[in-house]
């Protein structure tokens, strides 16, 4: 990019000597297994609300969904409120209160932990940090790659050292500090992402003739859509694409439900809710995540699309003629052609902020999964020799390793898919025993292992053999059956989270009904509540003493 | 509305930022007086904790 490089590298060290700081001083207070697994339970609601965010937003999330915005109009925005409204409000408000509770209350440590000790399966926590271990390196694969094709055209440095050189970045405080270094790091970085976003904005409307005006002018673009868009139901960027076309399909199945709530369930994140003190400090949270994620995914959405007023301003060609047809492409152009360089330089280190911090609540999840949940938990059924510290350590190294390797052998087709696959198998396979543990006393552990066996196998079937948009890049259906997808007319374009989600509902609910409910006085354990959470339960529970908790 | 013809696209707009905004206003009234009534919480439920 047409920056200075050696004033950008020189921002760059002084970015990471804050960096070491900060990793250093969640690793100082990180040596008891609580702290190294969920940061001493004691994290500040503005960390962990920026931690949150930070994790959640990735910089292909700022660059590709601006792209993408940029070729399919604001429409997008939904998604936006779609993840204020569940990513943060109601998963902070509903999810959260009630995780960090029973995550207390069963002593877990991870996001499968809690879901097998809820359910007493050490099957349900193996399984499930199999699953994490096997299909998020593919995601943090498709991460890394992102962050290393970033720092090679800004920094101008070889590909594949930008990739090792990111990875061991991350790898060394992760490994060293735990999640407590993890979170310290995430909410410096997320605070500069969300100045960066913020002046983006501010720029941009201040450039494109503030912000009725630069709306205007894009509504009155709309005939300069592309015939080839047209066709599919584009109808302009401030405008809905046409009721029931392929794209407006492609928009609410795939943008709204796969990446809107499939957050709901995601490991990385859910663990977060455990790491606060009290209920009211994940309330106190929203304060933060709400704005946060606005100011990412909204500002990227709405920059995005107004990219198109500037380019054709300047260059009388729209953001999609600009950058040739590829997407990714649009908003380094716009950012390089639009800003001030100073700008450009912050923006870069926003932008690897938001690389790192998913990187690392990734790497976290992976090793813990890894080596807590799978190999201390459900190979060793937990009379593993090792601390908990020290398999995750193992664990970690083990995924990072194996996320770094997919990055370089998987064909691109199948990594720019990576994170929808995994948020859709996620949502498939977590969110209804999630659920069901949190809000469902009559859910058993004959439901839940049925729902999580149903959810994945489900989802992995249907993405392999019927979900074009995966089914052909990864080519095992054409291999086996001779044709690209096992159905056929609109059947492919349906998202597997779609098919595989309602049905784990409904064999949790089935299967649930028809076995012996929870012990009692186990779901009474679970639900109980202390003196400093909030009582809208009203069960009338004796508050835990701290005899409860001192084996946690 | 803002620019914006299509009520579904304003209507989309409109709604994030309210919903940020409504984020913030959650968040601050949790956190103004909420030190005060936890202790208030807490020693009750320590209270009924001895009275056992």
């Amino acid at each position: 990019m047409a920056v200075s490089t050696s004033t950008l590298i020189f921002l760059v060290l002084i970015y990471l000597v804050c960096i070491f700081y900060l990793a250093r001083m969640g690793y100082r207070k990180s040596s008891q297994t609580d702290g190294y697994m969920l940061a001493g339970r004691k994290v500040h609601p503005a960390i962990m609300a920026l931690s949150y965010g930070a994790a959640f937003i990735s910089t292909s999330a700022i660059i590709g969904f601006g792209g993408v915005a940029a070729s399919l109009g604001m429409g997008l925005l939904w998604l936006v409120f779609m993840n204020i409204f569940f990513g943060i409000f109601i998963a902070f408000v509903l999810f959260g209160p009630k995780t960090r509770r029973m995550g207390l209350n069963l002593g877990a440590v991870t996001f499968p932990e809690f879901l097998g000790r809820r359910f007493q399966s050490r099957f349900i926590q193996g399984f499930s940090g199999l699953l994490i271990g096997i299909f998020m390196p593919l995601y943090a694969g498709s991460v890394l790659i992102g962050a290393a094709r970033f720092l090679e055209t800004t920094l101008g440095i070889n590909y594949n050292f930008a990739l090792l050189i990111f990875t061991i970045i991350i790898a060394s405080y992760v490994l060293k500090g735990g999640l407590l270094s993890v979170m310290y790091v995430d909410a410096f970085q997320g605070t500069l992402m969300f100045l960066g976003m913020a002046f983006l904005l501010i720029f941009t409307y201040i450039k494109l003739g503030g912000v009725v005006g630069a709306h205007q002018a894009l509504t009155d673009m709309a005939p300069l859509v592309p015939q080839s868009l047209v066709d599919i139901g584009h109808q302009g960027w401030t405008a809905m694409p046409a009721f029931g076309s392929p794209l407006w399909w492609t928009m609410v199945s795939t943008l709204f439900l796969g990446v809107g709530i499939g957050v709901l369930a995601q490991p990385q994140l859910a663990v977060r809710f455990m790491t606060v003190k009290d209920d009211r400090s994940l309330k106190r949270a929203v304060l933060v995540g709400g704005p946060f994620i606005l100011m990412m995914a909204g500002v990227a959405y709405v920059v995005g699309a107004l990219s198109n007023v500037y380019f054709y301003r300047t260059t009388g060609q729209i953001a999609l003629e600009v950058a040739g047809g590829n997407t990714d492409l649009i908003m380094p152009a716009y950012l390089n052609s639009a800003m001030p360089e100073l700008f450009v330089m912050f923006f870069m280190l926003s932008l690897l902020s938001a690389a790192m911090s998913t990187s690392g609540a990734q790497f976290h999840a992976m090793g813990t999964a890894i080596g807590h949940d799978f190999y201390q938990e459900g190979i060793m059924k937990g009379k593993s020799r090792g601390t908990t510290i020290h398999a995750t350590r193992i664990g970690m190294a083990f995924s990072i390793l194996l996320s770094v390797i997919l990055a370089y052998i998987l064909p691109e087709s199948i990594i720019a898919r990576a994170t929808a696959m995994f948020m859709g198998l996620c949502t498939s396979a977590f969110l209804p025993i999630y659920m069901g543990a949190l809000f469902w006393k009559r859910i058993t552990r004959e439901g839940a292992v049925a729902s999580l066996v149903v959810g994945s196998v489900s989802s992995l079937f249907w993405l392999t053999f019927v979900h074009a948009k995966e089914a052909v890049p990864l080519g095992i259906c054409q291999a086996i059956f001779g044709k690209a997808t096992l159905l056929s007319g609109t059947w492919p374009l349906v998202d597997p989270i779609l098919i595989a989600t309602p049905l784990a509902f409904l064999v949790a609910v089935v299967v649930s009904l028809a076995t012996k409910p929870m012990p009692e006085k186990f779901l009474e354990k679970c639900y109980s509540l202390r003196p400093e959470d909030d009582d809208e339960d009203a069960l009338g529970q004796p508050a835990h003493t701290t005899a409860d908790t001192a084996s946690i | 509305m803002l620019g914006i013809d299509d009520p579904q696209i304003w209507l989309a707009y409109v709604s994030c930022v309210l919903s940020a905004l409504g984020c913030m206003v959650y968040g601050a009234l949790n956190w103004k007086g909420g030190e005060e009534e936890q202790t208030v919480k807490s020693s009750t439920s320590r209270a009924a904790v001895q009275d056992q």
